[in-house]
């Protein structure tokens, strides 16, 4: 046997303070009335840090913050000089990747091998991407002088923490926006890191706010009345009732919400990468991501086959400490999420699935859960019509390519989707067919800033990332 | 073995006596995706292995060195040298293990099979007219023999890749079949030269070809041509092995040559045939590295692991 001793990343080039403030106007203040929670490592339930929460008036202050700031500095700036600072911004995040890789490992439970190879650089990727739109929006395809909208209200889930505020930030400040940002209540430290990060890179006064807190920091937000832009990431529940409270009012809105996406594999299929894929669809991230590939529908003729490929390789997922560099798969967020995987997954039993998990000893201390996958699921199961955003893969058959479609798209959802299979041809009759913003073809959850990203039906609407991604943040 | 790989061992012996069959078994065995293999053995390249690990990694690694000469240059005093080195790998330290192998051509193995003889390490002699194969099949399969009755208990041969690219696999298979038979009980490794391969479908198929036709072991490369191993290619090769021991309950050998020099690449192997085919195969018997310099850089790091300083390469032998 080969035992892989443990090889954990090292803790202290993180440099945690015991209490952080929130983020207003350039500087770390402490909020109105005083409130805090903690923000804990999921991995060992310690608790990481005091967090201010902010309550109303500390939201009427920053964003009266990026008003001025908008009005005074950010918006009347040259292009190039926008630019200048989001490729200063994207540089110390790569410098400084290590220190945040570890913070967001620590905060998040997500393995130090995806904050390190995967979350970082593509941060600093989109900043760096969209300071290059900074000069030029003029050829973006929306007129010859696109206009900003104004103060932008981001509120962002706890799944990919920096990784979401980048995609938020850096768009809207290319664009000319300013922003009042709310990280999620478990994963604030990455945000307030990047605050940190702002004032080295000189960043004017105002024109980046962090703000944490919990649900109705978030509300307070959205609804205050000199916000003229709204994005958010997160559940679909929430996401309807922000566009609730958006409705009649000026404010323009994009959503990017959950998903139920099927991974499709064909029996033509390589294999071996699909097995490979399937296991990136399902369990990278512990499933936390909005596009996960929940639903597998294989074809019959192969589905034995790719059942057993798929539990071997699952047998060789090391499920354990996040900050060890040989981990695939962390801990799950927070107790509640927990709690819901739980639930979800002992529904699948209930209703008739089979389940199986490889065999995987979990840690005491923490939030666990092992991989899982369903098999014998069928589409009026609550584990293929419900957004599990765990490590639970439902498995579904099929016998034509028409069938796969139709499973595919019964759902309310429309984020993403995958196919695997040799065929060039079949793969754009099926990109043709499907209701999803996204479909990789024979690789899944790819992510590049130049390419958009956003939902179909109830998955949201927008697109974030590439010239796409610029239209929430222009006056168009 | 069940009945079921019995069965499916018989029907698939059948193959090799129809181009038509073996075409269409070739062509039939799952593609590969480009992309989605070069990524996973990158990814398998980004585990980190330490301390205990990497002691145990490093020895294994050793075990399995296939420690290789072939140069026209090549003299018996050099291959003697090169034997007593794989007995004792280093002087200086009598728990290191030896390598798995010395491997010459077959002029030289007489000389190496003196200094080899009743240790443990085998001797392995390159045949067919190595490295390009071509001749005609009579001198493949005499040049075969000669090393056979010289000493070498191994044998890697060369395919006939002009034959396999032009999809006469029959061809192939009948030369890998008569070398075996040529071969006796010495082990048989295929060399696949995958550098000539062009497709990692290629290679699967090359793969099964060497496999329905006998071969003890694959290997990669001759080490002759531009591209010689790369993880992507040996992982195909593993998943390779994997499904045909699956099918039919024969274990099948791997080895990489040619172009892994460092211990870190030798340990990124391990972790790869550690997580792809398992533990079966982490032994000397069933995966092979076909390397020269590779060896002093394993007991370089040995010898940092013990003793906890970097010594010189002045202080291991060049050969």
């Amino acid at each position: 046997m080969f035992e892989y001793a443990p090889a954990p990343e090292s803790r202290s080039v993180v440099d945690l303070k015991p209490s952080y403030g929130l983020f207003i106007d350039g500087t770390f203040v402490d909020p109105t009335d005083g409130g805090s929670f903690k923000s804990i490592n999921p991995a060992s339930e310690e608790v990481l840090a005091e967090i201010a929460e902010a309550g109303a008036q500390d939201v009427e202050r920053a964003v009266r913050a990026a008003r001025k700031a908008y009005d005074k500095v950010w918006g009347p700036m040259p292009g190039r000089d926008r630019a200048k600072y989001l490729y200063r911004i994207a540089r110390l995040i790569q410098e400084r990747s290590r220190e945040l890789a570890v913070l967001e490992s620590l905060d998040n439970g997500k393995p130090i091998r995806e904050s390190r190879d995967v979350d970082l650089p593509l941060v600093a990727a989109h900043f760096f991407y969209y300071a290059g739109w900074a000069d030029k929006l003029g050829h973006a395809g929306f007129g010859a002088n696109p206009q900003p909208i104004g103060v932008a209200a981001q509120v962002i889930p706890w799944n990919f923490p920096l990784l979401m505020l980048a995609w938020k930030i850096a768009p809207a400040l290319a664009a000319g926006n300013t922003v009042v940002l709310k990280p999620a209540e478990t994963t604030p430290l990455t945000a307030l890191l990047f605050a940190e990060i702002c004032q080295q890179a000189d960043l004017p006064a105002g024109v980046v706010n962090i703000l944490t807190g919990a649900g109705d920091t978030g509300r307070a937000l959205v609804e205050h009345a000199d916000v003229d832009k709204v994005a958010f990431t997160g559940s679909t529940e929430v996401g309807r009732a922000i566009a609730r409270s958006v409705a009649g009012t000026r404010k323009k809105l994009t959503l990017e919400l959950g998903g139920k996406a099927a991974n499709i594999v064909f029996d033509d299929a390589p294999i071996d990468q699909a097995v490979e894929g399937i296991v990136n669809g399902i369990f990278f991230n512990q499933g936390h991501v909005c596009c996960a590939g929940s639903r597998l529908l294989v074809q019959e003729n192969v589905a034995d086959r790719v059942l057993e490929s798929l539990k071997r390789r699952m047998a060789q997922l090391r499920v354990g400490d996040p900050l060890d560099k040989n981990t695939d798969v962390g801990a799950i967020n927070s107790a509640a999420q927990l709690e819901r995987i739980r639930e979800l997954s002992d529904a699948g039993s209930a209703e008739g699935a089979e389940r199986w998990s490889p065999p995987c000893e979990l840690p005491d201390r923490g939030f666990w859960f092992a991989p899982t996958i369903f098999t014998g699921v069928t589409q009026a199961h609550r584990i293929a019509r419900e957004e599990i955003f765990g490590p639970v893969l439902s498995v579904l058959t099929f016998r034509t390519p028409a069938e796969a479609v139709e499973k595919a798209n019964n759902t309310p959802y429309g984020l993403s989707a995958g196919i695997w299979t040799d065929k060039g041809s079949r793969i754009l009759w099926m990109a043709d067919r499907l209701r999803a913003g996204v479909v990789w073809a024979n690789t899944f959850n790819k992510f590049d800033p130049t390419s958009p990203f956003g939902g179909y039906k109830e998955s949201g609407y927008g697109r974030e990332g590439g010239r796409h991604g610029l239209e929430g943040y222009l006056n168009v | 073995m069940t009945a079921t790989t019995t069965s499916a061992r018989s029907e698939l012996s059948e193959l090799g006596r129809s181009e038509t069959a073996l075409r269409t078994f070739l062509h039939g065995l799952p593609g590969v995706d480009q992309v989605g293999a070069e990524q996973r053995a990158a990814q398998l390249g980004t585990r980190s292995i330490k301390t205990t690990a990497k002691a145990q990694a490093i020895d294994l690694a050793i075990r399995m060195v296939d420690l290789t000469t072939l140069e026209g240059a090549d003299t018996p005093g050099k291959v003697r040298a090169l034997a007593a080195k794989a007995l004792r790998p280093d002087p200086a330290d009598p728990s290191c293990p030896h390598v798995g192998a010395v491997c010459v051509y077959p002029a030289m193995v007489p000389y190496v099979a003196e200094v080899l003889r009743g240790s443990g390490v085998h001797l392995a002699s390159v045949a067919t007219a190595f490295p390009s194969g071509q001749a005609p099949l009579e001198i493949k399969l005499a040049d075969t023999r000669a090393a056979v009755a010289a000493g070498a208990d191994e044998i890697d041969m060369v395919i006939n890749r002009g034959a396999f690219l032009a999809g006469r696999y029959k061809e192939v298979y009948d030369e890998i079949v008569a070398t075996k038979e040529a071969s006796g009980d010495a082990h048989l490794k295929v060399i696949l030269e995958t550098g000539e391969l062009a497709t990692y479908d290629n290679v699967r198929r090359a793969s099964w070809l060497a496999m329905l036709a006998g071969g003890d072991f694959i290997k990669t490369s001759t080490g002759k041509v531009p591209v010689a191993a790369t993880m992507p290619v040996t992982l195909v090769m593993l998943e390779a092995v994997r499904d045909f021991r699956a099918a039919t309950g024969r274990q099948v050998g791997v080895k990489p040559a040619g172009g892994i020099k460092t211990t870190k690449d030798a340990i990124k192997y391990l972790v790869m045939v550690n997580e792809t085919v398992g533990p079966d195969w982490l032994d000397p018997d069933w995966f092979r590295f076909g390397a020269s310099s590779l060896l002093n850089d394993l007991l370089m790091q040995r010898t940092k692991l013990t003793t906890g300083t970097y010594s010189g390469p002045d202080y291991f032998t060049l050969d």
